[in-house]
């Protein structure tokens, strides 16, 4: 596997905690692009702010790291402007479904082809560990020292009734697994989204007790069960469990909103031509 | 890509200030735009969703005015002139992004139509509230191109100035039209190819060797060559302070050399940046200097004050940022009075008289509540001090 092909080694090493799980994205994705034989030079990868936003500072493409939460809409107009390029979204928890969040579901109800890799660490890492909206109801953030109120919610969920033709869910747990799932979101023609839990064992785990970086991976192996599993289970069964796989997957070429708006090209340069 | 527009167009026609833009950011060269639905300035959106797929380029309506702002600098960065419009609630949206472009050096057009604030104001009324939120919207200190038309021939022109310049310089350049200009219908004479002078952003050599690119090179004019996404040159961009390599660099120095940069591109070119005219006679004791719709009074006024034998003159501003401190300096050594007609509570007047410097009086006539400044009250205050 070469790394450096893909990595900006000089700017190695990344900012990351000893054991955040962004890393083990970050090789799952670089694996997964590898394999695609899609073209890096027409590759452009984009991001927000907090710490998934600063993966796009060690991978060797064009890279834009934007304003928080903004990284789809910055990436909408890429696409837009030339349809011809491969555009990759890396966001966080907060950057993507709390700030950003409406961009999200704009983005999938239009099915534009975008793969977005949500990295979801269920904090706010970057500015110290208060609460997102994916930090479990009940837990510990700076920001809610008598224990978080708020609901978390499912984010697959929320991207299946925007719309979203390709919706995926994997953890830095299984690194084989995440691999396998962002190269077949990179393959999928129209929006695809990977949410992709990650592990902080400092800004969220102090806090909350939740041990080293191998204690809160099994943690969340025991809380994680492969989307096929997760099926047979009883509605009981599933409290508190997430799927992991990809949930949904429809081919949807038609309806991809570059194609739609190059079909209203088309149509315009007949009717001038006639 | 083709450039012909669908359906031949005579080269006068009748139209509104928010068409002209349309008009003039095609002949620029704009094939994109990007935003969201609000008053006055709707028909900027309108009439590019109609023009653009004709030309084969693209229009995209967001979620969000935010979002607006954002796909136009991702257009951008794909290498094509990008555009947005809005008015200044929507402006007030789009101020962070809009920091983000000056800071990445992304050239990209913001049309704001103004009208009366604060907060919702008066959606369909006419203001020039938004003079100084252009000019400090953002937050830490930067420059900004700020252009004012006053007619609708004037809009088709400095929409072209307004993509021109932000090519040339790598900056996003804000056009500050208002409710009357956008709506105002008017003959002007659309201009073919030839007579329009196209500026495009400087590029790397394509033969480059793409280890060695510097994005945010230093050269001679201070305007680092940009490379569109997808030509190879696979380089890092973010708001972030960064180094020539674009990469962040938290050095103190590295934020300094930056910021400086930043400002010394617009300002060693301030001749090819501010634009304004006058008619300023050598007897003349007072000028009316204005901008956008107050100047449509101001210089009716003088005219026709002048017939009465009244020693006036005019002075109206093209480009209101940066400001021409100059050139109102030298009209306050001239004149013993500066009227400063503005659709607001008095923004630019802080401008005038930090350039007058105590060497002219500098009055404000301030109209704010959606009615247009009338060439009487401009008059009375002629005959006052003359």
């Amino acid at each position: 596997m070469d790394f450096e092909k893909y990595l900006r080694i000089d700017k190695l090493p990344h900012i990351w905690c000893p054991g955040c799980g962004h890393g083990t994205i970050l090789n799952s994705f670089i694996r997964a692009f590898a394999e695609s034989g899609l073209d890096q030079d027409k590759t452009v990868v984009i991001s927000g702010i907090g710490c998934s936003g600063r993966a796009t500072g060690y991978l060797n493409f064009d890279t834009l790291h934007t304003t928080h939460g903004r990284a789809i809409a910055f990436a909408a107009g890429v696409k837009m402007a030339n349809p011809g390029l491969n555009v990759v979204v890396m966001t966080g928890d907060g950057d993507g479904s709390a700030i950003g969040g409406n961009h999200l579901i704009h983005a999938a109800r239009r099915n534009i082809d975008l793969t977005v890799i949500l990295f979801n660490n269920q904090i706010y890492g970057m500015t110290g560990g208060q609460f997102s909206p994916m930090t479990p109801t009940g837990d510990q953030a700076t920001t809610a020292p008598y224990g978080n109120i708020d609901q978390n919610f499912d984010l697959a969920k929320l991207v299946e009734g925007a719309g979203g033709g390709f919706i995926a869910r994997g953890a830095t747990h299984d690194p084989r697994q995440l691999k396998k799932i962002y190269l077949a979101a990179l393959k999928h023609k129209g929006f695809s989204f990977v949410e992709s839990f990650s592990q902080c064992p400092v800004s969220y785990g102090r806090q909350n007790k939740a041990g080293d970086a191998v204690e809160m991976l099994k943690k969340q192996q025991e809380d994680t069960v492969s989307f096929k599993k997760w099926q047979e289970l009883s509605f009981e069964e599933k409290q508190g469990k997430y799927p992991l796989g990809i949930l949904k997957e429809v081919e949807n070429p038609e309806s991809e909103y570059t194609e739609s708006y190059q079909k209203i090209i088309k149509k315009l340069k007949k009717e001038e031509a006639f | 890509m083709k450039t012909k527009i669908f359906k031949p167009k005579k080269s006068a026609v009748l139209t509104q200030g928010n068409q002209a833009v349309v008009e003039g950011a095609l002949a620029a060269g704009v094939e994109f735009f990007a935003g969201y639905p609000i008053t006055p300035a709707s028909e900027i959106a309108e009439g590019f969703a109609r023009e653009l797929p004709q030309i084969g380029g693209k229009f995209l309506q967001m979620e969000d005015e935010i979002a607006g702002m954002a796909a136009v600098i991702g257009a951008s960065l794909a290498g094509k002139k990008a555009i947005t419009a809005t008015s200044g609630p929507g402006f007030a949206l789009k101020q962070e992004n809009l920091g983000f472009a000056t800071m990445i050096e992304v050239p990209v057009v913001v049309v704001n139509v103004q009208r009366v604030g604060p907060s919702t104001g008066l959606p369909t009324a006419p203001s020039q509230g938004d003079v100084m939120q252009t000019r400090w919207g953002r937050n830490g200190d930067q420059e900004i191109i700020a252009l004012a038309p006053s007619s609708v021939a004037e809009s088709y022109e400095l929409t072209i100035k307004a993509v021109n310049l932000s090519e040339k310089f790598r900056q996003p350049v804000v056009l500050l039209l208002d409710e009357v200009i956008g709506h105002l219908r008017e003959k002007i004479h659309l201009k073919s190819k030839e007579e329009i002078e196209i500026y495009n952003r400087k590029k790397p050599e394509s033969n480059q060797n793409s280890d060695q690119f510097l994005p945010y090179q230093l050269t001679d004019d201070l305007i680092p060559p940009m490379a569109d996404y997808g030509s190879g040159f696979k380089y890092h961009t973010s708001g972030l302070f960064h180094d020539q390599s674009g990469f962040p660099d938290g050095k103190k120095e590295t934020a300094k050399f930056m910021q400086d940069r930043l400002h010394n591109k617009l300002h060693n070119n301030l001749d090819q940046i501010i634009f304004y005219e006058k008619n300023i006679r050598s007897d003349d004791n007072a000028a009316v200097l204005s901008y956008g719709s107050a100047a449509r009074a101001a210089i009716s006024t003088v005219n026709t004050a002048r017939k009465d034998n009244l020693k006036a003159g005019w002075f109206k501003l093209q480009t209101i940022w940066p400001f021409a401190e100059e050139a109102v300096a030298e009209l306050a050594a001239q004149v013993d009075t500066i009227i400063v007609p503005e659709l607001n509570q008095g923004q630019l007047i802080r401008e005038v008289k930090k350039a007058a410097a105590g060497r002219a009086k500098v009055i404000g006539i301030n109209s704010y509540a959606g009615d247009l400044i009338r060439p009487e009250e401009i008059r009375a205050l002629l005959e006052e001090v003359l």
